[in-house]
């Protein structure tokens, strides 16, 4: 990407992403969602969601920082400060 | 100045016959829900696994593998004293003296054998079958048996939910001597030791996995490595009728199948499932899962078949091989 995309355009690239991984509607990913809790993502679909986040944004997402991404606005606020 | 004499080479190697054994007690997700904080669903969901054979204390690695290969002899139509070398690739010894290999060589009936241990945990039967040929192929072999055999239980803690639900004991063999037209392609092999500590053993006992980074290598960096065999064996994606990957856990297997199939694999390659019924049984579980889809009619004599192991060590190993 040859510019930073905005928060919505990661949001919306997650919600994509997390529906092709685990099969959520994407208008069901908003910023105040637990990946675990609300949206019933195990601890190995969300590598399957940090790899592909990585190739799509061009970030690195270790699994020691994965941990602590619990919503997707955590998800968020790491994409946009890493990329 | 004095010449050394070479063995006579042979051209091409392939697997003449495959044979499995597995311990008759079957456990179910059932049964480990009553000793672990699990589910049945649970378990299917992470790994895709429904039941797994368990092994009594009474019976050992060593009786497996001598099981598992005499039944590989049996396939390929031979008899011990047509096999000159064995190859135990295992990781679950319960000491590191004596070898596995000697002894399954003595009981299979294969007298004054080559024979060793070769441990590259889950990659091992793959490792073990490139070693093979490759002996075959340089003389040092006239054909040699095969063996990937593990008593997992033995290492892992009972009541472990991240662990026992996945590991599994077995056996599963193949007879690899020299053929007309190769049979078996390159092995493609590697290792990634500064990875180590991702699989090892807790307090020098018990498995340990980290699981999610285990996961991230499993089902990114195994997918390229299966191309290159099938670049290393001169084969397109498209011409391979079966994929046997190492049954880690069937999330895994469906990642490298689903890559496979983005750089042209067919929609219709046969996809070795066995993890479903037989658990993870490391270094057996890809000669296990050949002996019983072949078994099933799933895979048929002439198959283009790629293998592809991984797992602690970092290691991996795979080749493209025609199914016996």
């Amino acid at each position: 990407m040859s510019e930073k995309p905005s928060e919505a355009e990661i949001l919306e690239g997650l919600g994509e992403i997390v529906e092709e991984v685990a099969g959520v509607a994407p208008d069901d990913v908003t910023a105040d969602k637990s990946f675990v809790d609300d949206l019933d993502i195990d601890s190995l679909s969300m590598v399957e969601i940090a790899v592909q986040a990585e190739d799509r944004f061009g970030v690195k997402i270790p699994d020691d920082e994965l941990a602590n991404l619990k919503t997707v606005g955590d998800a968020v606020n790491y994409v946009a400060k890493h990329v | 100045m004095t010449g050394l004499r070479l063995a006579p080479a042979v051209q091409a190697t392939r697997i003449l016959g495959v044979g499995s054994f597995q311990p008759e007690r079957v456990v179910t997700n059932d049964d480990l829900s009553k000793i672990m904080d699990t589910t049945d669903e649970w378990i299917r969901d992470r790994v895709g696994i429904v039941e797994r054979r368990f092994a009594d204390a009474d019976l050992k690695l060593v009786d497996m593998a001598v099981f598992a290969g005499s039944k590989a002899l049996a396939n390929a139509g031979l008899s011990p004293s047509d096999v000159d070398t064995v190859i135990l690739a295992n990781c679950t010894m319960p000491t590191p003296i004596p070898n596995g290999a000697a002894q399954v060589a003595d009981r299979i009936g294969v007298k004054g054998a080559g024979a060793f241990d070769l441990n590259a945990a889950c990659a091992g039967f793959c490792y073990a079958l490139g070693t093979a040929s490759d002996l075959v192929r340089a003389g040092s072999a006239r054909r040699v048996l095969v063996i990937g055999a593990e008593k997992l239980t033995d290492w892992v803690e009972p009541t472990d939910r991240a662990n026992a639900i996945i590991f599994a004991d077995g056996a599963g063999a193949a007879v690899v001597g020299p053929a007309d037209e190769p049979g078996i392609g390159p092995v493609v092999w590697g290792s990634a030791g500064d990875l180590v500590d991702l699989i090892s053993l807790r307090d020098d006992r018990w498995i340990f996995q980290e699981g999610q980074s285990v996961f991230r290598w499993a089902t990114t960096q195994i997918a390229p490595i299966a191309q290159r065999a099938l670049d290393a064996a001169g084969i397109a994606p498209a011409e391979l009728d079966v994929l046997i990957p190492h049954q880690a856990n069937l999330r895994i297997v469906e990642a490298i199948a689903k890559k496979l199939r983005a750089n042209g694999a067919r929609a219709d390659m046969v996809v070795a499932d066995d993890i479903v019924h037989s658990g993870n049984t490391s270094s057996a579980s890809i000669p296990m899962a050949m002996d019983h889809m072949r078994a099933a009619g799933r895979i048929k004599p002439g198959d283009v078949a790629l293998l592809i192991g991984f797992g602690a060590g970092l290691s991996y190993a795979g080749q493209v091989v025609i199914c016996p």
